[in-house]
């Protein structure tokens, strides 16, 4: 996983509550056995307006013009604004991966879906929880202003708004630990390797039944 | 000691590790693993140059990419080919305590063969790169979808880093009316919580109604705990669970049944132990549900409308009405039974165990298909599911109904495989999901209970099942 940086984005809103992993990346995608690739499909039935098929070429699809990434405004955005229950639905870890190869970097939304928010820590994706009011004025600016612009630094918990306004956010240590050096959480589990022994071997000796082979 | 709740025995029994900040190593029992969310584990596993910590606690199939018809000719999509041979070599390489691959007699559902074979067992922490784990909580384990990566994570390690839930009971007390099952409980639940209320907690379902559940009604209402936005579900062991588990394959046999069965009955939430919230039902309030949106939220009873979204003040709330009754082709205020059905789908890890076929079975018995009603679905939940049901003359019934009798798989619950909705159709599904496209691309998912299905696939419309009996 590369490293968190120090961010300083362009921002697209994507003004709808309860959006899930099927609307992120639609399910012929997850036929693919690979990990990269799935940006292009990204909101596949809302981006463009045919069916698309996995292997295809979508440099020429036609795009839905009213869907927001799609308004040359918010070209090449790193943050997405988004409402309620993001990413809620299906566990599949391709939603992450297709948000993070568009180029997304962070989210932020008054609260996502357990099994999301997890994966994104994965996949270098930092998802952040602001209180509702915070989440609208940011709508509402982001709406007003073309190339409206956050600065996010995960280091100090804050993002930065053009108007100079500082917000504070909540991260667990652990996790912006790993996101901040790209740190590879197996290698980590497994400096615990003796205690997992020494627990399974206990447990083991309790519980027999559970260790049939 | 302090009186815990289910939840906090079965985490606390589980714990390698904790860190400071309560993130916290989590010992995995049972890996179950299928082939849309494994591939990439397998291989970021096999590029590190690790192995697998504990193969027995691996069991697998292919479900999702699974054609549900003509098994001669194969899987016929090569991508989906592709993936379910990946597995298939990858099991080949890695092993396993069990694999039912495509077209063994025991293939079927993940979360339908895993507690039909017995290697989902109370106690035990389960977990599934698929959402839809929480189905086992049903047996109380402490059971839950994880993403790819922490697929690799278990392989490598036997454990997943966790941060310990915040408890919710979900108590439904009284007798269910009659028509009314599983389903209609759970459609309920979310109903009143919502798709996000079970955010960041693990629900214990109790109370009388769910204690007269049997095991397949509460595998219903714990798979969808998280279509209430909660990871896990979960129900106290019991006599029917015991009942239900002895002489499952991989199920301990004599001394060891007993020495688990001692452990097994402890696991059940004490007496005064407390919980972050309760939220209660009453059973004989609950009435046959119907989905009208594209969130499970969005539900209402068969005899209801379809809301009008002018009468709601909260603009995010409105517009997601809007937008919902815009993609299902529902004008305001509609009744429910006004709703015409193209497609029925009677199947998933929701809805497609034996009980659930007898309920469907039993209102298609001697009645037909409605000539407005393109297809009927009826895909079992497993190989052994398909064969008891068979054993029982339920095929037969269906059939007789104008049914199509399939094999099993996940199927049209999210039409990875052959089996969809044309964009614009209406299909009364005993799915899970009622997600735009989910079905098929502009499918349109109403999500309601067996009997209901089969009702408005006799009717063409949805309709009160007990009008029918």
């Amino acid at each position: 996983m590369k490293p968190f940086p120090e961010l300083n984005g362009r921002v697209a809103p994507l003004d709808r509550a309860n959006v899930d992993t099927d609307a992120i990346i639609p399910k012929q995608f997850l036929k693919s056995i690979k990990r990269s690739g799935f940006g292009p499909n990204l909101f596949d039935e809302w981006r463009y307006t045919d069916h698309g098929e996995p292997g295809q070429d979508c440099a020429n699809r036609p795009k839905n013009p009213d869907f927001v990434l799609n308004q040359p405004r918010y070209e090449g955005a790193q943050i997405l604004l988004t409402r309620d229950n993001f990413g809620c639905g299906s566990s599949r870890e391709h939603a992450p991966w297709a948000l993070e190869d568009y180029g997304f970097r962070v989210l932020i939304g008054p609260s996502f879906a357990d099994i999301f928010f997890n994966n994104c820590f994965k996949n270098g994706l930092l998802p952040i929880v602001l209180p509702a009011p915070e989440i609208d004025e940011l709508f509402r600016q982001c709406e007003a202003t073309d190339g409206y612009r956050l600065k996010v630094d995960l280091a100090a918990q804050t993002i930065t708004r053009p108007d100079g306004k500082t917000i504070a956010f909540d991260v667990d240590p652990f996790r912006k630990e790993c996101l901040l050096n790209g740190w590879d959480d197996i290698g980590l589990t497994l400096r615990h390797a003796d205690r997992i022994r020494a627990f399974e071997e206990k447990r083991r000796a309790d519980h027999p039944y559970y260790f049939v082979a | 000691m302090e009186a815990q709740t289910l939840y906090e025995k079965l985490w606390s029994s589980h714990v390698v590790h904790q860190e400071a900040d309560g993130t916290a190593l989590i010992y995995i029992d049972r890996h179950l693993i299928h082939e849309v969310t494994s591939p990439q584990a397998f291989e970021g596993l096999k590029l590190a140059g690790r192995k697998p910590w504990r193969v027995s606690s691996i069991v697998a199939t292919a479900d999702h990419n699974t054609p549900t018809d003509h098994w001669e000719r194969g899987i016929l999509d090569p991508v989906s080919r592709q993936q379910v041979e990946t597995l298939d070599a990858n099991i080949r390489e890695v092993g396993a305590l069990a694999y039912f691959p495509f077209r063994d007699a025991r293939q079927g559902i993940v979360h339908v063969i895993g507690p039909e074979n017995g290697a989902t067992l109370p106690g035990m922490t389960v977990v599934c790169g698929d959402s839809h784990t929480s189905t086992h909580g049903a047996f109380a384990c402490l059971a839950h979808g994880i993403g790819t990566s922490e697929v690799e994570h278990v392989l490598a390690t036997q454990c997943l880093l966790q941060k310990r839930s915040k408890t919710m009971l979900v108590r439904v007390d009284g007798e269910l009316g009659c028509g009314v099952s599983a389903k209609d409980i759970a459609l309920a639940i979310i109903g009143r919580i919502g798709t996000a209320g079970g955010t960041g907690y693990a629900i214990e379902f109790g109370g009388s109604a769910i204690r007269a559940l049997s095991m397949e009604g509460r595998m219903t209402i714990c798979n969808m705990a998280i279509e209430a936005g909660a990871r896990a579900g979960l129900v106290a062991v019991d006599q029917t669970t015991i009942d239900y588990l002895r002489d499952k394959p991989l199920a301990p046999k004599g001394e060891a049944w007993d020495q688990a069965v001692d452990y097994w009955r402890t696991l059940k939430t004490d007496e005064g132990a407390k919980f972050d919230r309760t939220v209660e039902l009453d059973a004989a309030q609950i009435q046959p549900q119907v989905t009208w949106g594209t969130s499970p939220e969005m539900v209402e009873t068969v005899s209801g409308r379809v809301p009008d979204p002018a009468s709601v003040a909260d603009p995010v709330r409105r517009e997601g009405i809007e937008r919902a009754l815009k993609y299902m082709g529902l004008a305001p205020n509609t009744p429910i039974s006004e709703i015409p059905v193209d497609q029925v789908f009677i199947g998933s890890c929701t809805n497609s165990r034996i009980e659930d076929l007898r309920e469907a079975a039993s209102v298609a018995k001697g009645r037909s298909k409605a000539p407005s009603v393109k297809r009927v679905l009826v895909v079992p939940g497993s190989g052994l599911v398909k064969r008891q049901a068979e054993a029982e003359g339920l095929h037969e019934v269906f059939l007789a109904a104008g049914f199509e009798w399939r094999e099993p798989g996940c199927s049209m619950c999210l039409a990875m495989n052959a089996d969809r909705l044309e964009p614009g159709e209406h299909c009364a599904s005993t799915s899970n999901r009622n997600f735009e496209g989910r079905q098929g691309a502009g499918g349109r998912t109403h999500l309601v209970s067996p009997a209901m299905a089969a009702a408005a696939a006799v009717t063409g419309h949805f309709v009160d099942v007990r009008e029918l009996a």
